[in-house]
């Protein structure tokens, strides 16, 4: 039991951090970005590049992955998604884009690190095995660390000028531009901002679980489902979301083992039931 | 609404002629006989984007068209199969069956809107693939194989459809088959657009909450709209099934969702046609790519990019402009 409360845990504080910088991306540009799983897939090939192969320490490849991919997102929102937003009739059409660009990344990745799985030496040998708990020290350090993001985050969006911003911007776009924030500039660095949450989570999963090309997809879909669940474009939500998923993948793999693989398809269903009863998640402003 | 009824016709019957005449009688002159393959798969494909069209003209993103048509394609292999059935009683079987899933599915999730509505279609995709895997009947990731080809089509002794194993050429059957139900579903979609529904759903992708409290019963126009979608994807879904003889629960995956509706956006979401020719325009596009090795997605996806950037409103919004102009 503790072992599947301590997995529940780790599994949540990785996947809070993934579904943030998605529902960041939306609560600001009231984009859905499909790109998001393969941002996470390329994090975690530069920092397999950088500390696997070049052998440098591995906040320098954390901190590589980070980077890297907030200037990405940077010059996506601004050559790509602020134009389309500004010459299409419809919202929606802002998906095709990702859509697209979620291909694109797919194409670059596999060109540059080819389809093989890739893993990186461990950042923290020996096991901890204790109060019934069995866990790796590594998996341990990823759990900590990506809670301490969490933590910066939420302080940052709470207390920082720029997170100000941004939380105004996602609140109510028009008047914070009459207020005098310049809306563009805090799109496009909340989005890079989204994009570097998904190129660190990258980052510090490559060293646990590796990571290939083909991961992608099936991460947006986890992390869409997060934000179903908490509510689409709250910080909050985001987080909650990651936990309760991490949660019941642990107990589901756990009490569904004899059944099969079928945990992830209870977890489908509950949604569609939960979801009908509030279609808005459990934090989520209504209709997104 | 302003071309006349005459030059409407004339269209009609040049479109008819070109795909059922012109592009056979060019396909066996040219010898190139795989283009039969392609343009089945185009005319399909376009059934399916069809009823995703239909969801976004009822203001609701559907990214969950693979998982009827996967649903309609299992449906039509396993009473083939497992039943015996005649191919031809399966097709509107498989199509009924997925409308009627839809119906049960949509009516919760289609009170949800925007992004909530595409991720959970999205994820529903998801969920038609592991059912398939999980489920006793589907046969898991083995998939149902050799499903035979259809067979003869006879009504009180006369045979409209002939035996399709028979036949010297399959393919250019199954191109008859996928076309004609290509021009009947967008005549079914045309006609649906330009009636009184039509114009209701167009009142839906405004505004829901003043089109019912003018009286109109959103609810129900909802589910019907999602109930035809769906259905079309069923019957794509189930003659693939039996083109390619074979489906498994990767037949159609989240990237086909997501294809269709790349299809319709690329065509014009204001369009009823637009479907049509995305899905033509997308899938040439990808198969004439396909001698740039493996640069094929790199440069596929770039081009998307850039016809997002000049034309966000679709290929037909270029009619429009022209038309505003003169």
């Amino acid at each position: 039991m503790e072992q599947v409360i301590a997995n529940g845990l780790y599994l949540g504080a990785q996947y809070a951090l993934i579904a943030l910088g998605l529902t960041l991306i939306f609560a600001l540009m009231n984009v859905l970005n499909f790109a998001h799983g393969q941002m996470y897939v390329l994090g975690g090939f530069i920092t397999y590049t950088v500390y696997g192969q070049l052998g440098l320490p591995f906040v320098v490849a954390l901190l590589a992955s980070g980077v890297t991919l907030a200037v990405i997102g940077a010059l996506m929102e601004k050559f790509l998604f602020r134009t389309v937003i500004r010459r299409s009739h419809r919202e929606e059409s802002t998906m095709l884009l990702a859509a697209a660009t979620a291909f694109f990344f797919d194409a670059v990745i596999l060109l540059l690190f080819g389809e093989k799985q890739r893993g990186v030496p461990k950042i923290v040998k020996g096991v901890f095995n204790d109060v019934g708990i069995i866990m790796p020290y590594d998996r341990i350090v990823v759990g900590a660390l990506a809670i301490v993001f969490i933590a910066a985050f939420v302080l940052y969006m709470q207390y920082s000028r720029v997170g100000r911003a941004m939380r105004a911007l996602a609140q109510d776009r028009v008047a914070a531009q009459l207020m005098g924030v310049r809306v563009d500039r805090y799109s496009m660095i909340g989005f890079a901002m989204g994009a570097m949450l998904a190129g660190v989570v990258g980052g510090l999963l490559v060293t646990i679980t590796g990571v290939n090309s083909g991961i992608g997809g099936p991460i947006s879909i986890k992390a869409f489902l997060m934000v179903m669940i908490g509510g689409a474009g709250v910080v909050g939500g985001a987080i909650a979301g990651g936990f309760i998923l991490g949660m019941m993948e642990s107990v589901g793999l756990t009490v569904l083992r004899e059944y099969g693989d079928v945990t992830y398809l209870v977890i489908f269903a509950a949604l569609m039931v939960f979801l009908s009863v509030r279609p808005n998640g459990l934090m989520g402003k209504p209709w997104g | 609404m302003t071309v006349n009824r005459t030059t409407k016709i004339a269209a009609v019957v040049a479109f008819l002629a070109i795909v059922f005449i012109a592009v056979p009688a060019a396909i066996s002159a040219s010898g190139h006989f795989d283009l039969y393959y392609t343009l089945t798969s185009v005319a399909l494909l376009s059934i399916a984007s069809a009823g995703v069209w239909l969801t976004f003209y009822i203001g609701r993103i559907n990214i969950g068209q693979g998982a009827y048509a996967l649903t309609g394609g299992y449906v039509s292999a396993i009473l083939v199969m497992d039943h015996g059935w005649s191919f031809w009683l399966t097709l509107p079987v498989a199509g009924l069956f997925c409308a009627a899933t839809s119906v049960l599915i949509g009516l919760p999730i289609l009170r949800l809107r925007g992004v909530y509505f595409a991720m959970v279609t999205l994820v529903l995709t998801e969920v038609a693939r592991l059912l398939a895997l999980a489920l006793p009947i589907t046969n898991g990731a083995k998939g149902i194989v050799s499903i035979p080809l259809p067979g003869a089509l006879s009504v009180f002794g006369i045979t409209l459809i002939p035996d399709f194993a028979t036949l010297q050429n399959s393919r250019l059957a199954f191109y008859l088959l996928a076309v004609t139900l290509m021009v009947v579903c967008f005549a079914i979609m045309y006609r649906l657009v330009n009636s009184r529904i039509g114009k209701l759903c167009q009142s839906l992708q405004q505004n829901e909450e003043l089109a019912s409290s003018i009286g109109v019963n959103i609810a129900y126009l909802r589910v019907i709209a999602y109930a035809v979608s769906s259905f079309f994807g069923g019957v794509s879904g189930a003659i693939f099934a039996a083109i390619s003889q074979s489906i498994y629960p990767s037949s159609f995956t989240v990237t086909d969702s997501v294809n269709f509706m790349l299809n319709c956006f690329l065509g014009g979401l204001g369009y009823v046609f637009g479907p049509m020719l995305g899905t033509l325009v997308l899938y040439f596009g990808w198969d004439l790519l396909f001698q740039t090795g493996q640069f094929q997605l790199l440069i596929y996806s770039g081009l998307m990019i850039v016809l997002m950037l000049v034309l966000p409103n679709g290929l037909l919004s270029l009619a429009e402009t022209t038309r505003k102009k003169g």
